[in-house]
């Protein structure tokens, strides 16, 4: 047990589960926003793709990285404007249109990808995000904060400006109660129409952004597949989190933590007196996740107006 | 609650609106005003176009012509924005409150620019209480809506729209979710809303109360205004005829001395549901006779229901019919011609997109005259079909067409004419009616009710589980009140009076209820 116990107290471990936790705490803030509006968004896998390919190719073409990130966001508003419009406007299932982003965003990312470097051999790379070293002087979560980019902390400071956001402005009340009876939006003199879209756009530019770091912080160039499921973790760490930003960071965390373990069990062989395929050490944060969402979900509070569309003049 | 003559600046003022849905056409050229101070009741049957006019106005939907002035100023159409700035209040009928959020958030939604970066709830909150208390409407700012008794969230709808500073508030028949002792209170706040200078529309299609709150009746049929009346010297009768165009017969009641036991309930527990439980309750009901369930909805009614025709199962105590207990599948009761007539016609009674010959036969697919090897005996389905289309009067263009774009009464007359087939050429043993007019215009009402007097006449055992008191008077030969699970003891019905009903529907005995009347 004691080798566990080195694991997680290294700095090293720290250092990964932040930087792991980062786009998950992106996408997470993001389904969380368009779903407390009463839209589910499937479409984040794909909109994380497009997000990382296009922030990238800005700073690959010379943009500096936060003209990347912002590229990014504004990408995954569009996409999100495109869900908003089928499912609010239209009343399209919100499945298959979601489901439909995503298999339309990544291949369009894919496909300028190749358009784009058509006789590269191996991906093209940038100058990404340095780690803000000046923060390894603060106390106690310093050093594993210094190995962090400003990203991260950007993810962490939305966390408490979403949570606000929503539970003490007029327009996170507007979207709250969007996602709980939008009758009652529409009777106390707001636009549905206009809540649900800009939210669903506002939380697809946070998928965007998630995507981003994935190429500008993470790493320095865009590969196929990079999302990796990324996007799928979000939406059910919301459902962990039963739709409450400071519940999603301890989620995004928790995650995190399992993957950053399995990947340090998988090279600690001394542990376990059996070796096991590395695929049981794979599974770890999936499984764990499992459970933690039936335990957690169990008593969740659901958008009442979850993936109900609302058409004005109708009951 | 007077008029004072010659106003010279209405209310409300509405010209020549009109609105079509495709070929239905909803409002026709209707005129009509508002006084200060007066409480002007809009009286109609379903779809005479009552919800459309005030949906118009509230800015719900866009009229195809006319215009609304309100004190004078032209209101933008199509704008609940509008609506709500130039004084307009509407109390929904479906309420427009999220049950997860506090009465405050409910009440604040939109009142402040949504680019602000907080909320101003403590000068929101204190504002609540002053109203409150201006109207005599107490409530608890941060109680969650959900918790709130029915009651309590009409409040709740009425003070969102005093918060806004409405002038004139419409109410969407707002007593239909009320007991009776609610709608009490309700017409008491209306009167304190009058005095303090508000203007009302109470629409309504229960005549009695239209008559109690109001001033002057506008009365609306197939979307056109067709009446106006002073309260004052117009009758129930008189109303009635306005609304459905004709005289209405109310269906006279048969009586006959009632038979053996048929349906027996006895101390009967049910494990707590999502639709309420039953708790230690019985219940006799004999052949030819009619035994009405009073109470507010989610007390157990859906339960008793449920276990009356054989889709929920007690958990202790004996459910027989005709002094057999049944194995809990629905098919053996229907083979035992027990018919049931579902809460709900559009989620439970048919199944909207199939035709209307597919849901006339859908209850007993499985016997032999309906299918052979397998296959759907098409030919004798849509005999059976047009057989309970002329035998009840159904209107409709075809059997062929969905079951949901028939009309409410219509829909209701396709359930009963199915679950009263349940016998085939003889008559049901059993007749278990939840809700059975809920949402019919008074037309259709009578239809149902003359339908389910004759079957009991004709020897079945009725069970009607209602929330409508004037329902339960017409047709019930006994009555008891269900309250948290539990059943009063099931009296003949002309020992109750509304009063008693009404609190023994809020959970007080008889015997105390009898102590009030005579106090």
């Amino acid at each position: 047990m004691s080798e566990l116990y080195d694991i997680v107290a290294s700095s090293a471990f720290w250092i990964a589960v932040l930087r792991i936790a980062t786009p998950l705490i992106f996408g997470t803030l993001g389904v969380l926003l368009c779903e407390r509006a009463g839209v589910l968004n499937l479409g984040i896998e794909g909109i994380m793709v497009a997000g990382a390919f296009t922030g990238w190719l800005a700073v690959f073409q010379g943009a500096d990285l936060w003209t990347g990130v912002l590229v990014a966001a504004m990408v995954g508003a569009l996409l999100g404007l495109v869900h908003a419009s089928l499912t609010v406007w239209l009343g399209v299932s919100q499945h298959v249109s979601g489901l439909g982003l995503t298999l339309l965003a990544a291949s369009l990312a894919a496909y300028a990808y190749r358009v784009s470097f058509p006789t590269v051999s191996s991906p093209p790379t940038i100058e990404a995000f340095a780690p803000l070293e000046a923060l390894s002087a603060v106390p106690l979560i310093g050093p594993a904060l210094g190995a962090q980019t400003a990203m991260t902390i950007l993810a962490l400071m939305l966390v408490p400006i979403v949570g606000w956001t929503l539970q003490r402005t007029p327009a996170g009340l507007a979207v709250r109660m969007a996602g709980e009876n939008p009758a009652a939006v529409e009777a106390q003199g707001l636009s549905v129409l206009a809540v649900r879209t800009s939210a669903v756009m506002a939380g697809s530019a946070l998928m965007g952004v998630a995507g981003a770091f994935l190429t500008l912080s993470a790493f320095n160039a865009f590969f196929f597949n990079m999302v990796n499921g990324r996007g799928w973790i979000c939406v059910a760490l919301v459902v962990f989190a039963s739709w409450r930003p400071g519940k999603a960071l301890l989620g995004a965390l928790l995650f995190a933590a399992f993957d950053a373990l399995q990947l340090r069990l998988q090279q600690s062989s001394g542990l376990l007196p059996v070796t096991l395929p590395y695929q049981l050490y794979l599974m770890l944060p999936y499984l764990l996740s499992i459970v933690a969402l039936v335990v957690m979900a169990r008593r969740a509070a659901y958008p009442q107006a979850l993936m109900k569309p609302y058409r004005k003049g109708e009951r | 609650m007077t008029v004072s003559a010659g106003q010279a600046l209405p209310a409300l003022r509405l010209t020549g609106i009109s609105k079509r849905f495709g070929s239905l056409v909803a409002n026709a050229d209707i005129d009509l005003e508002l006084a200060p101070g007066e409480v002007l009741a809009l009286l109609g049957e379903n779809g005479a176009g009552k919800s459309t006019l005030v949906s118009i106005l509230f800015g719900h939907y866009l009229a195809d012509s006319g215009r609304i002035e309100v004190f004078g100023q032209p209101l933008p159409p199509g704008d609940p924005a509008a609506a709500l700035a130039a004084g307009i209040g509407m109390v929904h009928q479906h309420f427009t409150l999220a049950d997860n959020l506090s009465v405050l958030d409910n009440v604040m939604l939109g009142s402040e620019p949504l680019w602000q970066a907080f909320s101003r709830r403590r000068a929101g909150r204190a504002k609540l209480l002053d109203t409150a208390t201006r109207f005599g409407l107490a409530i608890d700012p941060e109680a969650s809506v959900g918790r709130l008794s029915v009651g309590e969230r009409q409040r709740v709808e009425i003070l969102k729209a005093l918060w806004r500073g409405a002038r004139i508030l419409i109410l969407d028949e707002p007593t239909a979710v009320l007991t009776p002792q609610e709608s009490e209170q309700l017409f008491e706040t209306l009167s304190v809303l009058v005095r303090e200078g508000l203007s009302l529309v109470f629409i309504s299609h229960k005549l009695a109360e239209v008559l109690r709150v109001c001033d002057r009746v506008a009365v609306l049929r197939a979307g056109r205004l067709v009446a106006e009346r002073p309260a004052r010297g117009t009758s129930r009768a008189e109303l009635a005829e306005l609304m459905v165009g004709r005289s209405v017969q109310a269906p006279t009641r048969l009586r006959r001395a009632p038979g053996e036991v048929v349906l027996d309930i006895d101390q009967v527990s049910t494990p707590a549901g999502r639709h309420g439980r039953l708790d230690n309750t019985s219940l006799q009901v004999r052949a030819g006779e009619i035994v009405a369930i009073a109470g507010v909805a989610g007390n157990g009614q859906q339960a008793l229901a449920g276990l009356a025709c054989g889709l929920a199962t007690a958990r202790r105590g004996r459910v027989t019919v005709t002094g057999e207990a049944l194995p809990a599948r629905p098919r053996a009761w229907i083979s035992r011609k027990v018919a049931r007539i579902p809460e709900d016609r559009h989620a439970v009674g048919v199944i909207g997109d199939l035709t209307v010959w597919e849901n006339a036969v859908s209850e007993r697919l499985h016997t032999p005259s309906f299918s052979r090897f397998g296959w759907i005996r098409r030919a004798a389905a849509r005999a059976f079909a047009i057989s309970l289309v002329e035998g009840f009067d159904i209107r409709l263009s075809g059997i062929e067409v969905p079951a949901r774009t028939l009309s409410g009464g219509n829909m209701q007359k396709l359930v009963l004419a199915r679950a009263l087939a349940v016998g085939g050429s003889e008559a049901p043993v059993l007749i278990v009616a939840n809700q059975p007019t809920w949402g019919l215009d008074i037309g259709a009402v009578a239809e149902i009710h003359r339908k389910l007097l004759e079957a009991a006449a004709a020897g079945a055992a009725v069970l009607v589980i209602s929330e409508d008191l004037d329902e339960i008077m017409t047709i019930a030969d006994r009555v008891a009140a269900i309250f948290k699970g539990r059943l009063s003891a099931a009296l003949p019905v002309e020992e109750w009076t509304p009063g008693k009903l009404g609190l023994a529907m809020a959970g007080t005995s008889p015997d105390a209820a009898e102590h009030i009347d005579a106090a």
